[in-house]
């Protein structure tokens, strides 16, 4: 069948058995949802009660169907990111474009691969360009659900005797998409125009076959092409699997019982929620709130718009309320504005990510689908990074904002599990999970290539209640995570490791401390016209410590130009290997050439820079927050801390107040006597150096008077301000200030572009945008 | 459905408890006595007679006072911050890691925010020292109440009795 021929047949109602349209049947789901407060009016879980076997069986099938689908397509890829970290997922939705369940992976696709199905449904895909058995569709568009460009979905109607009976979705990261910047989540553009190919849920495939132009177009448009292909086919057979998985679990089980699982399944998921949030948190108010740097006034950001040439602060309050009916709702009031730069997000990516995180600790089941979200109010306001109300923004590096406020919820639920003696609950928050090594240019195979670390994937964690977090081990958006091999990513960079170890001091402080992160030196070999870059935070660190724990350190930025170290190898001279143990001490740079150009500071986020051969790249992957009073860490703790170097030792005594011994070996030993002692003067000297918190209220609303802040910090608070009232109240109600105080990012001095006029995406011609969150 | 002793959830307060267990708590449904068993094992740490029935963090609880039963939130040296709806936060002492040499006692320069951009913020008891909590905001943010339980709801939930004042 031809697509013109497949248009021309197609008619609304005969793609369901039950003669409706999509758009029709999904509207009818959603107002019982509504109505009832139970997914589609579900009252009784008939099935599962009837026929708990049956109904256990079908979701035995099914998940085990995705999860293994997903290991077999794995291997398909040659992309290190899909085929070392996993950075894929396949999920099954409903006809109604809701997951049914889902696999192991990145499985904030969840939501994402649902908008698209949604999006389709909602615009009439139905009629134009039809849904056949054997269509695939395409979708990257972050307005249209997507968290990032380089995130591509293939989508896959699931027919059973000529009617469509389900959606399969599969999602890779890809390494490029052709924007601006080279890497997947590059920040050159400030714009959508210039964020990589947008594919807009586009009919790819028919008869299960790639269509030619869709193959021509889409390979030219990005840089790694034998990437691009192989995450293609790697999507495509697993998708393909889970189709036939699901067209003979059907055979086996009869339509009638998937119709029926297929919609109380996700009543049970909501359910599901409702039991572990009655189970594990304390009713009630949480408030908390994240921050995040992005620092583009300095030289080493060049973008192509004046007006992005601003320092703002990413700015996400969040208070969330348990109700007595054991539903939660998540309010984001007071978020600032989305910017003229690739971190914005969109409600879908936000909303559909908190599900990695609660996966990792409220929800740790596999029992993951959509119905968590039917027992969840998102409360997103327009006009804020979490839902911009213009349609040029960009999306590529919507992780730096998400995770960074991700980890004051993690922090905020933890609350909740310490108060009910969930101890082993409590994680202070994740860590930033950045840098993100990028770049691009000739590789050392002489093609055309981009660079994207996933070494992020190894973070360290949040200090839990009874442990200390885990050192380089995991990323909230993906709970498998992996660093990867040292010999693997040698192949698909042309960068050698000088160094790979734990990074010192990287972790919060706290009576348990924050898992660390590790760093490698990275020297550039074998490139040619070769560009890299820098992308987490520096100047400001998103993650807090809890309950007297410190954050984690904040990251810097190390490269290093005309090192002269090509020489100093054949010359047998010294080369920095190994650790930064203290940044400040400047050590690697007594193994560099005379005439090296060094570059240390805290502008973590750099547009790309030309690098050489020979050039030298740190890639510092962040440590988790701290828990509790330092001065409550075991003395056998700090003595491993030292020993490990986990801790430097300055900061050990400053800090832990230890006093130790060390022996000829370097050995360490506490003396515990002493370091009491020692830990009893520090809590003098906290109490000599403080001051009662409304004492110091005084002076701090009196800086606020005299407008006595960076103009990021005022640019942050105007832009809140403007988007809500509420939140100026807030402050206002707080310092104290005199009613006609306001802040206006007008007077700012700075360019303020898309603080007035803007253009939302549903204000397109024919175009009605998938909203599930109030806003 | 799990159940542990008395033992068991001291030993995780303490942080000994053996990994086998720990594994166990995250990976079984969770049990609804451990609330009860949490406040027996802070109680017989605690070194006041007030009734303990939340938790606010490591060396902070909330408590029914033996005279009169107000509800209040109090360090475990006994430092009454007041009624548990306002945030203790405001009764507490606080030090500003607002400068680069302020912040140099905690990181490495490289590795310590720039305080132009984020300020440390240690809120501790005014009579025993004891870091409470640290808050890592902008300059000018407001003082975060971080918690604001439903205790009536809580308690409902818990199927226990109530304290009377809440
Ligand atoms: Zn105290």
């Amino acid at each position: 069948m031809t697509i013109l021929q497949s248009l021309e047949g197609a008619q609304l109602g005969k793609l369901l058995r039950n003669g409706m349209s999509l758009d029709d049947y999904r509207n009818g789901i959603l107002a019982r949802s509504a109505e009832t407060g139970h997914y589609n009016g579900i009252k009784t879980l008939e099935f599962k009660e009837r026929d708990p076997i049956g109904y256990e069986r079908i979701f035995s099938k099914v998940r085990a169907g995705l999860v293994n689908s997903r290991e077999v397509a794995k291997k398909i890829a040659a992309s290190p990111i899909v085929e070392q970290e996993g950075e894929l997922c396949f999920t099954l939705y409903n006809v109604a474009g809701d997951c049914v369940a889902t696999s192991t992976g990145i499985i904030i696709h969840v939501g994402t691969m649902g908008a698209a199905i949604k999006y389709m449904i909602q615009n009439n895909w139905e009629l134009n360009p039809g849904i056949n058995d054997g269509d695939m569709f395409t979708n990257n568009d972050c307005q249209t659900g997507n968290v990032h460009p380089c995130d591509i979905a293939t989508i896959v109607p699931i027919f059973f005797e000529g009617h469509l009976v389900a959606w399969v979705g599969g999602v890779t990261h890809v390494i490029d998409t052709g924007a601006v910047g080279p890497g997947s989540m590059s920040n050159g553009q400030i714009q959508r125009f210039g964020d990589g190919l947008q594919i807009t849920c586009r009919k790819t495939g028919v008869n299960d076959t790639p269509l030619r132009d869709w193959l021509h177009e889409s390979q030219r448009n990005v840089r790694t092409v034998k990437y691009w292909i192989l995450d293609e086919k790697t999507r495509i057979a697993g998708t393909h699997m889970i189709r036939e998985m699901v067209q003979e679990t059907i055979a086996d089980e009869g339509i009638e019982a998937w119709e029926q699982f297929s919609l109380e399944v996700i009543e049970d998921g909501r359910r599901g929620l409702v039991s572990r949030i009655k189970a594990m948190t304390i009713p009630g108010t949480i408030k908390t709130v994240a921050f995040v740097d992005v620092p583009y006034t300095h030289p080493d950001v060049n973008v192509p718009s004046p007006f992005a040439k601003i320092d703002t602060i990413m700015h996400a309050p969040c208070e969330i309320t348990v109700k007595p009916d054991a539903t939660w709702r998540l309010d984001f009031e007071g978020c600032s504005r989305w910017g003229w730069h690739t971190y914005n997000a969109n409600p879908t990516a936000f909303t559909s990510g908190i599900w990695v995180m609660m996966t990792q600790s409220l929800v740790p089941t596999e029992r993951i689908n959509d119905g968590a979200r039917y027992a969840t109010q998102f409360r997103l306001p327009k006009g804020t990074w979490t839902n911009p109300d213009d349609r040029r923004t960009a999306h590529a590096d919507a992780w730096h904002f998400l995770v960074s406020s991700w980890s004051s919820l993690w922090r905020a639920i933890s609350r909740s599990y310490f108060g009910r003696g969930y101890l082993e609950e409590v994680n202070s928050g994740n860590s930033n999970p950045c840098n993100w090594l990028q770049g691009g240019g000739i590789n050392q195979d002489g093609e055309i290539h981009a660079v994207n670390s996933f070494e992020t994937a190894a973070c360290g964690t949040g200090a839990c209640a009874m442990k200390d977090g885990l050192n380089n081990a995991a990323a909230i958006w993906n709970p498998e995570g992996d660093m990867g091999d040292i010999e693997i990513w040698e192949l698909a960079e042309p960068l050698l490791y000088l160094g790979r170890t734990q990074k010192t001091n990287s972790g919060g402080y706290g009576k348990y401390r924050g898992g660390l992160g590790f760093e490698t030196l990275r020297m550039v070999w074998g490139s040619h016209d070769w560009t890299m870059f820098f992308m987490g935070n520096g100047y400001m660190n998103s993650d807090w410590g809890l309950m007297g724990g410190y954050p984690a350190a904040t990251g810097y930025r190390f490269e290093a130009h005309n090192t002269g170290l090509l020489d100093r190898i054949k010359e047998g001279k010294s080369i920095p290997l190994g650790e930064d143990l203290n940044p400040d001490d400047r050590e690697w740079e007594k193994h560099l050439g005379p005439d090296a150009e060094v570059k240390r500071d805290k502008q973590c986020i750099t547009t790309e820079a030309i690098f050489e051969n020979g050039d030298l790249y740190l890639n510092y992957l962040r440590g988790g927050p701290g828990f509790g009073d330092p001065l409550d860490r075991t003395h056998a703790k700090i003595q491993e801390d030292l020993n490990e170097n986990y801790v430097l030792p300055e900061f050990a005594k400053k800090i832990y107040g230890v006093v130790y011994t060390q022996d000829n070996e370097g050995v360490y030993t506490v003396d515990s006597e002493k370091t009491s002692a020692r830990q009893a003067e520090i809590k003098e000297e906290r109490k000599a150096r403080s001051v009662p918190v409304r004492e110091w209220m005084e002076t701090e609303r009196a800086k606020i008077l005299d407008l006595d802040a960076s103009p990021q910090v005022q640019q942050m608070f105007a832009s809140s301000f403007a988007l809500s009232e509420p939140f100026l109240n807030e402050f206002k109600t707080f310092w104290d200030l005199p009613a006609d105080w306001d802040l206006k990012e007008s007077s700012l001095g700075i360019p303020m572009f898309g603080s007035d006029v803007t253009m939302d995406i549903s204000e397109m011609p024919d175009c009605k945008p998938v909203i599930m969150t109030e806003e | 459905m799990s159940t542990y002793t008395k033992k068991q959830v001291h030993d995780l307060v303490e942080g000994t408890l053996d990994w086998d267990s720990v594994h166990k708590m995250l990976s079984m449904p969770k049990d609804k006595e451990r609330y009860s068993l949490y406040m027996e094992v802070l109680q017989d740490k605690a070194t006041y007679d007030h009734k303990i029935i939340l938790a606010l963090g490591p060396h902070l609880n909330l408590v029914e006072k033996t005279d009169g039963g107000d509800i209040v939130a109090m360090c475990d040296c006994g430092h009454d911050f007041g009624d548990y709806k306002n945030n203790w936060k405001l009764g507490a002492n606080i030090y500003v890691r607002d400068t680069a040499e302020k912040m140099d006692e905690v990181y490495p320069r490289l590795m310590a925010p720039d305080t132009t951009w984020q300020v440390y913020r240690e809120y501790s008891c005014p009579s025993c020292g004891s870091m409470l909590d640290i808050e890592a905001p902008t300059p000018w943010y407001p003082v975060m109440h971080d918690f604001q339980p439903d205790l009536k709801t809580f308690f409902e939930w818990l199927e226990l009795p109530a304290p009377a004042k809440i």
